[in-house]
C-alpha cells in the first residue's frame, strides 16, 4: 500500500462510498460522538484558545528549528545505545528496514498502529522478504483481518465498520462464535486471545512514533489498548519509524502535547498508555528490546519546510479536523483514496503524493472552517486548501479550461462598474425566459449543475441599484 | 452615521427584497444609507476558486468604491469577510494594501452593526411563528459573528425560536463547491434541510443569502413547507 489506495477518479470514489449507508451511518455517529467529546475535554481545561496558542508556538518552534532538534535527537538516540537511520524516500526506509529483518533472521513481526509505515508500504516490504507481519492495534487488525481492507481515518482506522459488520469478519475469519454478541468488548477479548500469542513469539516489533523527545532521544507512544506496550517490550529487535517533523525538545512540551492529542483525538483527559522508551534495554533492566532502530522519513516533507504549506507539518495526528468536516461526514475517509483523509488529507496527500492523482482533493471542502477551528494546533487548513486551489490554478494551470473562461468573464466584469451594470442586465434577460414561478428549475451552462439538485431564483427585474435609485427620489423629496 | 451598504451582488441581483429591507431598516434606525454606484461583486467566487490575480479586479474597483465611506454594512457575513481579507489579498501591493487595510477596518456584517455599533438588541420587529436559525459558516467561525443574530432574534415579537440540530455543519453552499462537488453538496443541503424539519419550525433564518439560497432552493425543490427568510427581512417585518 501506498498513500493511493486506487486508480479510479476522485469522482467514482464518492459516488461509490456515498451509496455504502453502513459507512455513512457509522461515520455520522461516530463524528457526532467524537466531537462532543472533543469539546468537553477541552472544556475541561480551562482556557482552551491558550492552549491552541501554546500547542501551535511549540510546533512552529521545533519546524523553525528542525535541522537542530534533529540532531539532538540522533545524538541521544546514538548515546542511549540505539540506531538512527535518516530515509530520504520511502524505498530508503524500507530497504533499511528489510536489512535489520534479514540480518536478524526474523519471520514473524508485530506492529502497533502507525500511519508513516502506511506511508512508505512497509507491510507490503516486509511480506515480500517472506515475513508475517501482525498489526496489533485492534482497529488496524480488523482491517488486516478483513482481506486488507483500508483505513478510513487516521485515528481510528475501521471507523466505517459497525460492530456487526466486525462480527461477521471475525466468525469469517478468526472462528468467533456466531452464537455471541456483536459487542466491542467480547470481541475484543476474542482478538486479545489470538494475540498474546503473536506478542510472545514475535522476533520484531515495529512501532510508529506520536513524538519523540529531543533532549533525552526517546520515543512515545499514545495508546488505550496497551498493544504498543507489548511490541516494543517483548521481542528483541525494536524498529520505530517517525515523520521527520515528529519532534518536541523536551518532556515539558511533551506533555503539553500529549494533553492536546487525547482530548482533541477522543475526548480523553489522558490515553490508557503513554510509553516513553529511550534507547535498548541496559544492564538491570528487564525488559524491552536488545537492540534498537529508529528510522526518521523524510518522504517529502522537507520540500513542504520553508513554503506556504509549512504549518501542515504542525499537525500532531489527533483528526479533530476529520471529525468536524462536514464532507468526510457524507464521503467517508475511503473517497479520498489516501491513507490521510478529510481536510488533512485534502491538504497533505497532493503534497505528498503529486497533484496528478489527487488535484480534486482541495476542492473536496466548502471553505467553512471547521477544520481550522478545531485544530488543536492551529494550523489554518481551510486556507491552506486555497492556497493549493491558487496552486492548481495559477502555476501547475491545472484547471479546467470552461471554468478559467467563466473566471476571466468574471475578472472583465468585476474589471469596471459600467461593464458590471450590463452584464448583471444581460444575465438577467438571458435567464428570465426560463424561470417559472419566479424560480428556475431545470437551468443552462453554470446553472445546469446547480439545478440538477435545487431550484434557483429568477434574477429580479429590478435590481436593488435600480431601486435605490427610485428611492433616493423619494427620500429627497420628503 | 452615514453607512454605505455594502449591497454584495447576489442581493443586488436576486435578492432585491433582503436588499430593501437592509435599507429600511437601517434608516428606521437613525442611519443615513448610501449606495456606492461602483461597486461590483467582492471577487470571493474567483478568490476561493483559486483564481487570486482575476479577483483583484473586482476587488480594486471595490476598495476605490468604498474607500471614502464612514462605515461600510453588508447584509452578509461571507461578503462582509472577504472585505476583511483583502489586506492579506493585498499584502504585497504597495498601494492598495493601506486602501486595503482602510476598507476593512471600516466593515461590518449587517446585525453585528446593529448590536455592537448602533448598541440596538430590540429594532421593534414583530413576527409571528415558529423559527431556527442556521448560523452560516464564514460569518460564524472566520468573521466571528456569533451572538448579534440571536440577539437581535430574540427580541422579535411574536417569534418563537427553537435550536437547530447540529447548526455547526455546513449547508454545503461553498460557493463554486455547490456545482463543483455537487452530489456532496446535496447530501450536505438534505442534512440541514432535515434537520429544520426535525424543529418544526415555520421559518429559517440565516444571514447570508449564498446559503439562504442553497437551502431554499432544496426546500423548494423538496417542495417542503418552510419558509426561509434572511434576517434583515425578518428584522424589518413590522
Amino acid at each position: 500500500m501506498s498513500i493511493k489506495y486506487n486508480d479510479q477518479k476522485f469522482k467514482d470514489n464518492v459516488e461509490e462510498n456515498l451509496k455504502n449507508t453502513f459507512m455513512r451511518g457509522a461515520v455520522v455517529s461516530a463524528q457526532n460522538r467524537l466531537r462532543t467529546g472533543r469539546l468537553n475535554a477541552a472544556e475541561e481545561l480551562g482556557d482552551w484558545e491558550e492552549w491552541r496558542n501554546h500547542g501551535e508556538e511549540i510546533r512552529q518552534h521545533v519546524l523553525n528549528n528542525l535541522d537542530y532538534y534533529l540532531n539532538e535527537l540522533a545524538d541521544n538516540v546514538e548515546k542511549a545505545g540505539g540506531h538512527v537511520f535518516f530515509a530520504k524516500t520511502p524505498k530508503d526506509a524500507t530497504d533499511y528496514i528489510q536489512q535489520v529483518v534479514k540480518e536478524k533472521n526474523a519471520k514473524k513481526i508485530v506492529k502497533s498502529k502507525s500511519m508513516v509505515t502506511e506511508e512508505i508500504s512497509l507491510n507490503e516490504a516486509l511480506e515480500d522478504i517472506g515475513c508475517n507481519v501482525v498489526e496489533t492495534d485492534l482497529g488496524e487488525y480488523i482491517l488486516q483481518t478483513d482481506n486488507h481492507d483500508k483505513p478510513s481515518h487516521i485515528v481510528a482506522p475501521a471507523l466505517h465498520k459497525n460492530a456487526h459488520q466486525v462480527k461477521d469478519v471475525f466468525v469469517d475469519k478468526l472462528g468467533y462464535d456466531p452464537e455471541k454478541p456483536a459487542e466491542a468488548a467480547d470481541l475484543a477479548r476474542h482478538v486479545r486471545s489470538i494475540l498474546r500469542n503473536d506478542f510472545l513469539t514475535a522476533d520484531v516489533g515495529i512501532t510508529g512514533c506520536n513524538f519523540a523527545v529531543a533532549e533525552s532521544g526517546s520515543i512515545s507512544l499514545v495508546t488505550n489498548e496497551g498493544n504498543a506496550g507489548m511490541v516494543t517490550t517483548i521481542p528483541k529487535t525494536q524498529i520505530t519509524v517517525m515523520g521527520m517533523e515528529r519532534i518536541v525538545p523536551t518532556f515539558e512540551e511533551l506533555e503539553v502535547l500529549v494533553n492536546m492529542l487525547t482530548r482533541s483525538a477522543v475526548g480523553q483527559k489522558l490515553p490508557s498508555y503513554v510509553n516513553v522508551i529511550t534507547g535498548p534495554r541496559k544492564s538491570g533492566e528487564t525488559d524491552g528490546p536488545e537492540d534498537f532502530h529508529l528510522v526518521i522519513v523524510d518522504n517529502g516533507r522537507s520540500d513542504i519546510l520553508g513554503t506556504d504549506f509549512q504549518s501542515i507539518l504542525q499537525c500532531i495526528r489527533c483528526a479533530a479536523c476529520v471529525n468536524v468536516c462536514p464532507v468526510y461526514r457524507h464521503i467517508g475517509g475511503h473517497s479520498y483514496n489516501s491513507i490521510y483523509s478529510g481536510p488533512i488529507g485534502a491538504v497533505l496527500t497532493p503534497l505528498l503524493d503529486g497533484y496528478d492523482q489527487h488535484k480534486e482533493l482541495p476542492y473536496a471542502s466548502s471553505l467553512c472552517g471547521a477544520c481550522s477551528e478545531a485544530c488543536p494546533v492551529k494550523i489554518p487548513l481551510h486556507e491552506l486548501l486555497l492556497k493549493h486551489r491558487e496552486r492548481i490554478v495559477e502555476i501547475e494551470g491545472k484547471a479546467p479550461i470552461s471554468e478559467a473562461m467563466l473566471m476571466k468573464a468574471f475578472s472583465l466584469g468585476g474589471s469596471s462598474s459600467s461593464i458590471y451594470a450590463t452584464g448583471a442586465k444581460i444575465a438577467s434577460r438571458v435567464i428570465s425566459p426560463i424561470a417559472k414561478n419566479g424560480k428556475i428549475s431545470k437551468g443552462p451552462g453554470p446553472l445546469k449543475a446547480w439545478t440538477e439538485i435545487r431550484d434557483f431564483p429568477a434574477p429580479k427585474k429590478e435590481r436593488l441599484r435600480d431601486w435605490f435609485k427610485e428611492h433616493e427620489k423619494g427620500s429627497d423629496k420628503k | 452615521m452615514k453607512v454605505s451598504l455594502f449591497a454584495t451582488c447576489i442581493v443586488d441581483m436576486f435578492q432585491t427584497d433582503v436588499g430593501k429591507a437592509t435599507v429600511e431598516l437601517l434608516e428606521r434606525l437613525g442611519c443615513e444609507v448610501v449606495f456606492p454606484k461602483g461597486q461590483v461583486c467582492c471577487g470571493q467566487p474567483a478568490y476561493n476558486s483559486g483564481y487570486v490575480k482575476n479577483a483583484k479586479e473586482p476587488m480594486k474597483k471595490m476598495i476605490e468604491a468604498f474607500e471614502d465611506a464612514e462605515v461600510i454594512v453588508a447584509p452578509s457575513g461571507s461578503c462582509a469577510f472577504m472585505f476583511k481579507e483583502y489586506p492579506k489579498v493585498f499584502k504585497d501591493d504597495p498601494i492598495y494594501f493601506e486602501k486595503a487595510k482602510k476598507v476593512a477596518a471600516k466593515t461590518y456584517e449587517l446585525t453585528d452593526f446593529i448590536v455592537n455599533v448602533l448598541k440596538v438588541e430590540d429594532v421593534g420587529a414583530k413576527l409571528e411563528g415558529k423559527a431556527t436559525y442556521h448560523p452560516s459558516c464564514h460569518m460564524t467561525r472566520l468573521l466571528g459573528v456569533s451572538e448579534s443574530p440571536r440577539k437581535l432574534l430574540s427580541h422579535v415579537d411574536g417569534l418563537e425560536m427553537v435550536e437547530l440540530p447540529n447548526s455547526f455543519n455546513c449547508c454545503g453552499f461553498g460557493g463554486t463547491f455547490s456545482v463543483k462537488m455537487g452530489n456532496i453538496s446535496e447530501q450536505m443541503v438534505d442534512e440541514k434541510v432535515d434537520c429544520t424539519l426535525q424543529t418544526g419550525a415555520d421559518y429559517l433564518i440565516g444571514a447570508d443569502g449564498g446559503c439562504l439560497m442553497n437551502i431554499g432552493g432544496r426546500m423548494q425543490r423538496r417542495e417542503e413547507n418552510v419558509k426561509v427568510m434572511h434576517i434583515a427581512e425578518v428584522l424589518n417585518h413590522h
